[in-house]
């Protein structure tokens, strides 16, 4: 029995593929492939006879992979989401890091956990930075929005920046609303009057 | 006080009922608030299902009746509480295969040739799209080798421009944008094939709705209204840039609203054509799950990967939950069939049919073969 598992990770992303790779290296001389996950997925995949397939389970790509499940020559080896046999509480480790994993049937739970623990460690940090992208992008989208609301109502009531922003906070703080949600209505209100 | 319910779905045209209640208010006169998690793939859909993430979900009809079979991946039971959608599919072929007339399906017969091999895209394995196109394949052209192969709908373009695919049946707009990109030319509309094909389904994990009845019960009728009002020529284009938006489908509406006009462009030089039944959110007790819809998708299934026609029959039939369709929907005054069975094919035009109170209307109900699908086995 060999104890090399074959490992096709599906990214399109290189920089995202080595980080993935690198981290899997950590845990055995595996054979570890990367191929992307444009056209004909299925059969690149089925090919190259993997014991484990780790992919984004937000890729499109996925449901490619599903046919997999109903290899039916002698020959191919069924292959089944990973779902269907862990135990529940890595499975859904798995799922909220963003990996979804594909094992060839009858592949032992305590072989592949330790690849699939690191790719779930690894996922969780390319979730946080793409949480963390996305919240600097909304704080500097409100930023530019109270910008806006403060010019609003300096021009209208001809007050200094430091005092349309007092007021805006004000405002808000009466009405319980953020202070970003508020600048939003000003702003928009301000448009139809316009 | 409102209660929050996670619904997921998938960017398609069919997810209207479920975005119309969520954002038009449907929900929140039912005192729900719907959180919409959106899904890349079927397959994420069902695994968000499966362990818990969203609720119940906008999903493929073939999906819980794949499950009771015990074909594909995933855990657990699955349930349809409502159909959300009839037909909405379109068949095309890539425009190497040359012109060929749209809306004629004898058209199969021309395409066999010898140490031909025909592969068709579809957007999942268990898929109307995959059993309309078996369906209609295997009796028509005998003799025309094919297979079928799973690519998202978004990449069905970039699949045949590969070469990848010979042939497509997708939803729209992914069949009107691999016309206008990859100048495909559509051939038929899914309806051209079965005229009444549950295509949409409001699924859920078996035991969901019964455990918390007064919660499923608002959610049915808020998505009930919700496809009422997505039904409404009236409402159309309000819908397609409701559609369209960053967080629902993130298309241009341009691209939607030739379907909603119930119109398809069959070749990149026009002109649209009107197609009948195109697609349907409401008419026609559109969203009432018949235990014969679920019946014949359990018999094509068998067919198609070779289990026992008659037990595949009987399970799908328990998945369609007409049952609680009539207990949670029947209250609020909709419109209940005197039975939850019907012969699928064997209308021949819109019908006017006795209901539990009062009456309702059927639509045309026809295979293009004029084939009856008799669910008799009830038992």
């Amino acid at each position: 029995m060999k104890t090399a598992l074959t490992v096709i990770i599906v990214e399109q992303d290189r920089d995202r593929a080595r980080m993935i790779v690198d981290a899997l290296r950590a845990f055995g001389e595996h054979d570890i492939h990367v191929i992307g996950s444009g056209t004909g997925l299925a059969r690149r995949v089925a090919e190259m006879r993997p014991d484990l397939v780790l992919i984004d389970a937000g890729d499109p790509s996925r449901d490619a992979l599903e046919e997999l499940t109903l290899a039916a020559g002698p020959l191919e080896r069924p292959v089944a989401m990973f779902v269907d046999r862990a135990d529940r509480h890595l499975t859904r480790a798995a799922i909220e890091a963003g990996v979804s994993a594909y094992v060839v049937d009858g592949l032992r739970a305590e072989r592949i956990r330790p690849i699939l623990d690191a790719a779930i460690a690894r996922f969780h940090v390319f979730q946080r930075m793409r949480s963390e992208l996305a919240a600097t992008r909304a704080a500097l989208e409100e930023r530019k929005l109270i910008d806006r609301a403060k010019g609003i109502l300096m021009r209208a009531r001809g007050i200094s920046e430091e005092e349309a922003y007092a007021l805006l906070r004000r405002a808000a703080m009466d009405q319980g609303k953020r202070l970003a949600d508020l600048a939003q209505a000003l702003v928009t209100a301000s448009e139809l009057l316009k | 006080m409102t209660a929050a319910i996670t619904l997921g779905f998938v960017p398609l045209l069919d997810a209207a009922p479920l975005i119309v209640a969520a954002e038009l208010g449907f929900a929140e006169q039912e005192g729900l608030r719907l959180r919409l998690c959106r899904a890349a793939s079927w397959s994420q859909l069902r695994d968000l299902l499966d362990l818990g993430a969203v609720e119940a979900a906008h999903m493929l009809s073939a999906m819980p009746v794949a499950r009771a079979l015990g074909l594909g991946g995933g855990q657990g039971g699955l349930e349809v509480l409502m159909v959300l959608s009839l037909n909405g599919q379109v068949v095309g072929l890539s425009g190497a295969l040359g012109p060929v007339p749209f809306g004629d399906p004898a058209v199969a017969a021309g395409l066999a040739a010898p140490g031909r091999v025909l592969r068709f895209g579809v957007p999942f394995p268990f898929s109307m799209h995959a059993l309309l196109l078996r369906y209609w394949l295997s009796r028509m052209a005998p003799d025309l080798a094919f297979t079928l192969h799973a690519v998202p709908p978004p990449r069905m373009t970039e699949a045949l421009q590969a070469a990848e695919i010979d042939g497509f049946c997708v939803g729209e707009p992914w069949g009107t944008r691999a016309v206008q990109v990859a100048g495909a030319r559509l051939i038929l509309p899914g309806a051209a094939i079965w005229s009444q094909s549950p295509e949409k389904v409001l699924a859920a994990r078996h035991g969901w709705a019964e455990a918390d009845p007064a919660r499923a019960a608002a959610l049915m009728r808020a998505v009930w209204r919700a496809g009422r009002w997505a039904e409404d020529p009236a409402n159309r284009t309000t819908l397609a840039e409701l559609l369209a938006q960053p967080h629902t489908l993130d298309t241009p509406a341009l691209h939607m609203e030739p379907a909603l006009r119930g119109r398809v462009l069959p070749d990149a030089r026009g002109p649209e054509v009107a197609v009948p039944q195109l697609l349907a959110f409401h008419a026609g007790l559109a969203n009432f799950p018949w235990r014969s819809q679920a019946g014949w998708i359990g018999a094509e299934l068998a067919a198609a990967h070779g289990l026992d026609p008659r037990a595949a029959a009987r399970a799908a039939r328990a998945v369609f939950r007409s049952d609680l369709y009539r207990r949670f929907l029947g209250p609020a005054g909709v419109p209940l069939p005197p039975a939850s069975d019907k012969l699928e094919g064997a209308l021949a035009t819109a019908e006017s049919l006795p209901a539990v109170r009062g009456s309702l209307m059927l639509m045309r109900n026809r295979f293009f073969d004029g084939a009856v699908f008799d669910p008799a086995p009830a038992e």
